[in-house]
């Protein structure tokens, strides 16, 4: 138990250093190019608006706006070092890309009657999924005494180990050893270098060819920007496993939709009626207050229990999900509402219902405006993560699946579509906020 | 016999820490139709709380207040009030604002568009129907809030404060509208207010309240509000009495501060 706390301690200490390194360079490279755009010169655009005018702007929040030229940068650089780190085809530079190609090594080899011999191996690292796998021709010339030419095929960053001596005479003879290589003497444990990487001597004296692996990333763990572009197209075309792309996120869609709906559907009464009625607050105060802090997401077990991994489960999920949110936002929607608007309408002789809808159902609208986003929000977390459990179909459901099959790319696709999608959830909200509410803010 | 009587008003609130406060004691008040009063008084002397209990949003604790020989006994469109601010509604334009009141108690529209039509020119904001609240400055939303209560037609007028937050100038024009109005109704009006000078130019009748208990402490009959109808206010102020009555009350109000903090530090 303690060691596993210190160790998880420690791990943590490990990710402030990691973490700090990529924040600095992230930061480093958002100064260079702020340097870089001001050498430029733009200096006419900073002369622009009453603001320009402000001589504090350092903790004047209102002086500090988002700078559209960084935000694009910023973005760029993100796929800057995304293409760099995995050494993208589109970028003219990269980290040093691992191996690939034919090469070629020479070794020396003598054998237990003495005997000696020169060889050549023909190496070829052929890149990670290629279908061209065959091992390349043996070499014709180049062998002299005991030794024949050999010929290794491997994947890139992958190490093979070469058995040079069984086509070697007397080479499965206990007294065959390997001298040279490339003219070079080596021994067990000793490397020697040859273009494209370099040749190992194992404890056991058989030869381990070891490409250079380079510093890119391997596709496995973050595929080029291209690679995933490609398969997004390939995606959009034929979808994967039998189900369109845009299916599965008009899935989750219309799950989000359906279970928003329920809850703001017997939520806002709900919220109305705590706000109203002290018996119904009491009563369902208790209630609400203890499921508002439960995260849904700890509901899928039971949802699933309840009602297995079909559509009534996941609907449900949502709808729980987004009823505490909407209770709570109309509550307070009632509760916020200014006691001189109420006292005025009572005055002007409105009765309780003409106050509850011309009064009160508007007036809470901003506040309600707000728990529908944010519940927008948590029930597009949750449908994804519901997903991930269990679905047929679904973001979720498409990521979880392609990750089992190790198609990065696949996982990464979904994820920006994803969060494309939450973000654009959020800004219909907000314009529907404005169009509709366009008081708020302004009382 | 008509008019609002206010008769031996008290009211207790009973304090969650024990004990009581009397926010009013035996205030009686006997105010006829048409009449403008005034009621001034330090923080504390229940003014809003009587202003509240003639709305009908509180139950006095004893006495009782009747309107036209009906007993007041919650809100009710015969009695308007204009509040200080915030209780418009912002999600209603202008014309929807004043047309509230006949709205909800079921007007025909033409007589409802007619009646908004006519109080936007009485309050002078006659482009302005088609406005949002939020668009209006502090002085043209109170004009609304008073063109709302006045479309109802009420009996009597409540008014809380309804300058307090304007600036001088808006003030000024409010004050006069508020008289003009008084004079082309002929409503009865209660004003309450801390501003000396405001219920000097605003009451026929000034009521001037004291603290703990909250009660009547005196009562004046005065010329400017007559005076000041149609005319520029600014001079009314010059009126030979004006700043005589306005130093006597100004004194008395300053007397009664001083005893509260008094209480308070020996307290």
């Amino acid at each position: 138990m303690l060691q596993e706390l210190v160790d998880v301690l420690i791990t943590t200490f490990w990710m402030v250093i990691g973490i700090s390194l990529i924040f600095a360079l992230f930061i480093a490279i958002s100064g260079l190019v702020y340097f870089v755009w001001n050498f430029i010169g733009n200096k006419r655009e900073q002369m622009r608006g009453y603001g320009s005018l402000k001589t504090v702007t350092f903790g004047d929040e209102s002086a500090v706006t988002a700078n559209r030229v960084a935000s694009i940068a910023g973005v760029v650089t993100v796929f800057v070092i995304w293409g760099v780190a995995t050494g993208s085809a589109l970028l003219p530079f990269s980290l040093p890309k691992p191996f690939t190609g034919t090469t070629q090594f020479e070794y020396t080899a003598v054998n237990a009657a003495g005997e000696q011999g020169t060889a050549q191996v023909a190496v070829k690292v052929f890149k990670f999924g290629s279908e061209d796998t065959a091992a390349p021709e043996v070499l014709s010339e180049g062998a002299s005494g005991i030794a024949i030419n050999d010929t290794v095929a491997l994947p890139e960053r992958r190490r093979k180990i070469v058995r040079v001596q069984s086509n070697d005479e007397g080479g499965k003879e206990k007294g065959y050893k390997i001298t040279q290589i490339n003219g070079q003497p080596i021994e067990p444990g000793a490397a020697v270098p040859f273009p494209g990487g370099k040749v190992v001597m194992l404890a056991s004296g058989s030869l381990q060819v070891r490409p250079e692996e380079g510093y890119t990333m391997e596709a496995l763990y973050l595929p080029p920007p291209e690679q995933v572009w490609t398969r997004f197209l390939q995606l959009n075309a034929e979808g994967y496993q039998g189900v369109g792309l845009w299916e599965n996120v008009m899935w989750s869609l219309i799950r989000v939709v359906l279970g928003f709906f329920l809850g703001c559907l017997f939520g806002i009464p709900l919220g109305f009626a705590m706000g109203l009625n002290s018996w119904l607050r009491g009563w369902f105060d208790p209630i609400v207050e203890f499921m508002r802090p439960v995260p849904p997401l700890a509901l899928i077990p039971l949802v699933i229990i309840w009602f297995g991994i079909g559509e009534q489960g996941k609907v449900s999920l949502l709808f729980l999900a987004a009823l505490w949110i909407m209770i709570i936002g109309a509550r307070a929607g009632v509760s916020g509402v200014n006691i001189s608007k109420v006292h005025a309408a009572y005055s002007l002789g409105a009765s309780k219902r003409q106050l509850l809808m011309r009064v009160i159902l508007p007036n809470s609208l901003p506040e309600i405006f707000t728990a529908a986003r944010v519940a927008m929000g948590v029930c597009w977390g949750t449908v994804v993560a519901a997903e991930l459990v269990a679905a047929e179909k679904g973001a979720g459901k498409m990521i979880i699946a392609a990750s089992k099959f190790q198609l990065t790319d696949i996982v990464l696709i979904g994820i920006i579509i994803i969060g494309v999608i939450g973000f654009g959830i959020d800004v219909l909200m907000r314009m529907a906020e404005s169009k509709l509410v366009p008081w708020k803010g302004r009382g | 016999m008509s008019g609002l009587i206010v008769d031996d008003i008290s009211m207790t609130f009973e304090l969650p820490a024990g004990g009581s406060v009397e926010a009013l004691k035996n205030v009686s008040l006997d105010i006829k139709e048409g009449e403008l009063i005034s009621v001034l008084g330090p923080s504390g002397c229940g003014k809003t709380t009587l202003l509240n209990i003639l709305a009908g949003f509180l139950a006095p604790t004893g006495g009782e207040i009747t309107l036209n020989e009906h007993p007041v006994k919650g809100p009710s469109s015969e009695r308007g009030m204009v509040f200080q601010q915030g209780a418009l509604f912002e999600w209603m334009n202008v014309s929807k604002n004043i047309g509230f009141g006949p709205q909800m108690r079921g007007t025909p529209q033409a007589e409802i568009d007619r009646r908004v039509t006519e109080l936007l020119g009485i309050v002078g904001l006659q482009d302005f129907g088609q406005k949002m609240i939020y668009e209006l400055s502090g002085g043209m939303q109170q004009r609304v809030a008073l063109a709302r209560c006045l479309a109802n037609d009420p009996d009597v007028i409540l008014m809380d404060e309804p300058l307090g937050a304007l600036d001088a100038l808006t003030r000024e024009k409010m004050q006069s509208l508020v008289l003009d109005i008084w004079k082309k109704t002929g409503k009865t009006i209660i004003l309450i207010t801390h501003s000396v000078e405001e219920a000097l130019l605003l009451g026929e009748r000034l009521v001037v309240m004291a603290p703990r208990p909250g009660r009547i402490h005196k009562q004046y009959r005065l010329p400017f509000a007559e005076i000041g109808v149609g005319a520029d206010l600014r001079v009314v102020k010059q009126h030979k009495d004006f700043g005589k009555t306005r130093d006597e009350i100004l004194n008395m109000i300053w007397d009664m501060e001083e005893e509260i903090m008094g209480r308070t530090e020996t307290a």
